[in-house]
C-alpha cells in the first residue's frame, strides 16, 4: 500500500533516466544510507564492525567487480581472487616504496595495476568464450599466486610472503579502530557502486550488455568487440584490485598470497549466482548471504538442536553450511537464474498491485 | 508507386565480382550489381541461393575471396565489422539478433553507440558532456519509438515481446544508427498479412522520409514487386536476372529458377 507510483510523474527524460525513478526507493537508499554511515558506526560492537560488516562490503564490492565482467559483458571469469591479491600486494608494495603516499591514491594506483594484469589475462576472451574463457582466467589465479609467492621483491622478502598492511592515515586521521575502517570501507565502496550503476546505465554498460546477449549483432551496429570485452576487464579488475586492498588493510591486515586462492575466486561467483547476475544490488545480497549464512546457522541450529533433543556437534555445523551452500546454488540454478535481485525485483512488482494479483 | 516524392540517384553501393567460398561450397560466384542512392532495391532467389551470404559480405561479417564492394567511393574487399556501422550502413537478421536481456529502449540506445563521445569514466560520473549525450540520443531514440509506433513496449525486456513487434524492435535499432544504407534481411518473414502491411509502410516511410537506400531480402513476391525500384535474382550463388520488378518478372531464367525446368 505504501509502495505506490500513483501521481509520481515523470514528464523528462532526466527524470525517467533517474537510478531511482521512484520517490519510495529514494527514501529507501537514503534510509540504508543513514543507517549504514550513521546508525551503525555509533551503534554498532566491534565484532560486528570488523568480523562482519566491514567484510561483508569488501566481498560485495569485489562481487561487484566480476559482475561487470560475467553479468553484465558476458565474459566467465575464475580470476578474481588473483586480481585481489594484485591489488592487495600492489598497495603495499606502493605504500612500501613510494614515501607519503596517500593511501588512497595507493588504493587507485593497486586497482590500476589489477585493470592491466586483467586486461593481459582478458586477451584470451577475444578467441574464446563461456566455459574455455573461464578455463583460461584460471591460469590467472595461478599464475598470479605463483609470482607473488616466487618474486621476494613483491613481498619485501618475507618469509612464506605474508604481508603485513602498514598503518596509514587519511587527512591526519589514523584508520586504526573497527569504526573506522568500517567508514573509509563503506564510503569507498558506496562511491564505486554508484559509478557502476552509472556505468551500468549508460554507453560502456550498454555496450557490455551487447556483447554478452549477442557479440555479431553488436559489432554489425558498431561496438567494437575487442575494446568493449577489455574495458571490461580492465573495470572488474580495477574493482577486484581494490576489495584485494580493502581485504588486506581494512579487514584482515595481515595476509598471505594463500587467502586469495581459487576458493575466494569461487565464493565471489557464488555470490553472484545467488545475488544476480548483472545486477549491482544483487552484488550487494549475494555477499551479504554468503557472509551472513554461516552465522545465522551458528545462532539457529543450536537451539534446534536442544528443542529436538538432536545432538549436533560443531563440525556438523560446518559441514551443513557447506551443504547449504550448495543446494541453494542449485536451487537458483534451477529456479531463478537472476538471483536475490530478481526476487526483489518481483517482489516489488508485486507490492505495487497488492492486493491484487494482476 | 514508389519513385515519385524521391529521387533515385547515382550507384552509392557497387558490388563487383565477388565470390565467397566456404571451402568447397561456392556461396557467391562472381555477383556484381549496383544500389542508387534512395533506392529500394530487392535481392530474391530460391533457398541457399546466397542472399544472406550477400548482405553479410556487403557489411563485413563475410571477406569475400574475390571482387570488391564500393561504397560511396571508398573500395574494399574486407574489413573489420564494426566498420562498415560506422561508414553508415545498417542491417537487420533474418533470425532476430536483438539483445535479449535488455529494454526496447535500451536495445535502440545501443543503436546510437557511434554517436556517443564522452568516455567511460565521464559516464562512470554521469556529469557534463555524458548526461546531456545521454539525454540527446534519448530525444532522438525517442522519435524512432514514436515513428515505428512502439511506444507502448519501450520499457519491456525485448525477450517478452512477441515475434512481429521484435521485429519492429531491430528495425529501430538499425534506424537509431541513422545508416545511409540499410540492409533488411527478410523483414516480413514469418508474418500474418497485417504485420506484412505495417511492416511494408515502414520500410516505404524510412526509404521516403529520411531518404535511407534500401537493400532486401524477401521472399514474399507480393512485397517485393510492390515496394521495390529493382530487384537483383540469384541462383545457386550467381546472379541470373536484374532489373525492374516487371522485367524480373517476365525472365525466363527466374521462373526456371523458382519453377525448375522440365526434363
Amino acid at each position: 500500500m505504501l509502495y505506490r507510483e500513483a501521481g509520481q510523474f515523470r514528464a523528462t527524460y532526466a527524470e525517467d533516466q533517474q537510478i531511482f525513478p521512484l520517490r519510495q526507493d529514494r527514501i529507501g537508499i537514503a534510509a540504508v544510507l543513514v543507517l549504514a554511515f550513521v546508525v551503525i558506526p555509533l551503534a554498532g560492537n566491534q565484532y560486528w564492525l570488523s568480523a562482519i560488516l566491514t567484510p561483508f562490503l569488501i566481498f560485495a564490492l569485489a562481487a561487484l567487480g566480476l559482475n561487470i565482467l560475467t553479468g553484465y559483458a558476458g565474459q566467465l571469469s575464475l580470476g578474481t581472487a588473483a586480481f585481489m591479491a594484485v591489488g592487495a600486494f600492489a598497495t603495499y608494495n606502493f605504500v612500501l616504496r613510494v614515501p607519503g603516499i596517500p593511501i588512497l591514491a595507493a588504493f587507485a594506483l593497486a586497482g590500476i595495476c589489477a585493470a592491466l594484469v586483467g586486461i593481459a589475462f582478458g586477451l584470451p576472451s577475444l578467441r574464446i568464450k563461456g566455459f574455455y574463457l573461464a578455463v583460461a582466467t584460471l591460469a590467472a589465479q595461478f599464475f598470479v599466486l605463483w609470482a607473488i609467492q616466487r618474486i621476494g621483491w613483491i613481498t619485501n622478502y618475507s618469509a612464506s610472503g605474508v604481508i603485513t598492511a602498514q598503518n596509514y592515515s587519511i587527512l591526519g586521521i589514523p584508520i586504526e579502530t573497527p569504526v573506522s575502517k568500517y567508514v573509509l570501507t563503506l564510503s569507498i565502496v558506496t562511491v564505486l557502486a554508484l559509478l557502476a550503476k552509472n556505468l551500468a546505465r549508460s554507453e560502456t554498460g550498454r555496450a557490455f550488455m551487447a556483447v554478452r546477449d549477442m557479440d555479431v549483432a553488436a559489432s554489425v551496429i558498431g561496438i567494437p568487440l575487442m575494446r568493449t570485452k577489455l574495458l571490461a576487464f580492465a573495470i572488474s579488475s580495477f574493482y577486484c584490485g581494490v576489495a584485494g586492498a580493502l581485504y588486506a588493510y581494512t579487514y584482515l591486515g595481515t595476509v598471505e598470497p594463500e587467502a586469495f586462492n581459487l576458493d575466494l575466486s569461487f565464493r565471489i561467483l557464488f555470490m553472484i549466482i545467488i545475488g544476480g547476475v548483472g545486477s549491482v544490488l544483487g552484488s550487494f545480497l549475494g555477499a551479504a548471504f554468503i557472509v551472513l549464512l554461516p552465522i545465522v546457522l551458528n545462532y539457529v541450529v543450536p537451539p534446534i538442536s536442544e528443542a529436538t533433543g538432536i545432538e549436533i556437534s560443531h563440525a556438523i555445523i560446518s559441514n551443513l553450511e557447506l551443504m547449504v551452500f550448495g543446494g541453494l546454488i542449485i536451487f537458483f540454478l534451477i529456479v531463478e537464474p537472476h538471483g536475490l535481485a530478481r526476487l526483489w525485483q518481483i517482489g516489488k512488482e508485486k507490492l505495487r498491485l497488492w492486493p491484487f494479483p494482476h | 508507386m514508389s519513385a515519385t516524392a524521391r529521387t533515385v540517384g547515382l550507384p552509392i553501393l557497387v558490388v563487383e565480382g565477388v565470390s565467397l567460398a566456404f571451402g568447397g561450397v561456392k556461396a557467391l560466384q562472381g555477383v556484381s550489381f549496383d544500389v542508387r542512392e534512395h533506392e529500394i532495391r530487392a535481392i530474391i532467389g530460391p533457398n541457399g541461393a546466397g542472399k544472406s551470404s550477400m548482405l553479410n559480405v556487403i557489411n563485413g561479417v563475410y571477406h569475400p575471396q574475390e571482387g570488391t564492394i564500393t561504397f560511396r567511393g571508398v573500395s574494399r574487399r574486407g574489413m573489420v565489422v564494426h566498420e562498415a556501422a560506422a561508414q553508415g550502413i545498417g542491417r537487420t537478421f533474418q533470425n532476430i539478433a536483438l539483445f535479449r536481456g535488455m529494454t526496447v529502449l535500451d536495445n535502440i540506445m545501443t543503436g546510437r553507440n557511434l554517436k556517443i563521445r564522452s568516455t567511460f569514466l565521464e559516464q562512470a560520473v554521469w556529469l557534463g558532456r555524458a548526461r546531456r549525450e545521454e539525454l540527446a540520443h534519448r530525444r532522438k531514440v525517442e522519435e524512432i519509438i514514436d515513428f515505428l509506433e512502439i511506444q507502448h513496449i519501450r520499457k519491456t525486456p525485448v525477450g517478452r515481446l512477441p515475434y512481429g513487434l521484435q521485429k519492429r524492435v531491430e528495425l529501430a535499432r538499425a534506424l537509431a544508427m541513422e545508416p545511409e544504407l540499410l540492409l533488411l534481411d527478410e523483414p516480413m518473414a514469418g508474418m500474418n498479412l497485417e504485420e506484412k502491411q505495417d511492416m511494408c509502410r515502414f520500410v516505404l516511410d524510412v526509404n521516403e522520409q529520411f531518404g535511407t537506400t534500401i537493400v532486401l531480402i524477401e521472399h514474399d513476391m507480393g512485397v517485393v514487386m510492390d515496394i521495390s525500384d529493382r530487384v537483383v535474382v540469384l541462383d545457386y550463388g550467381r546472379k541470373i536476372a536484374d532489373g525492374t520488378p516487371e522485367e524480373v518478372r517476365a525472365n525466363q531464367a527466374v521462373i526456371d529458377a523458382y519453377l525448375g525446368v522440365a526434363h
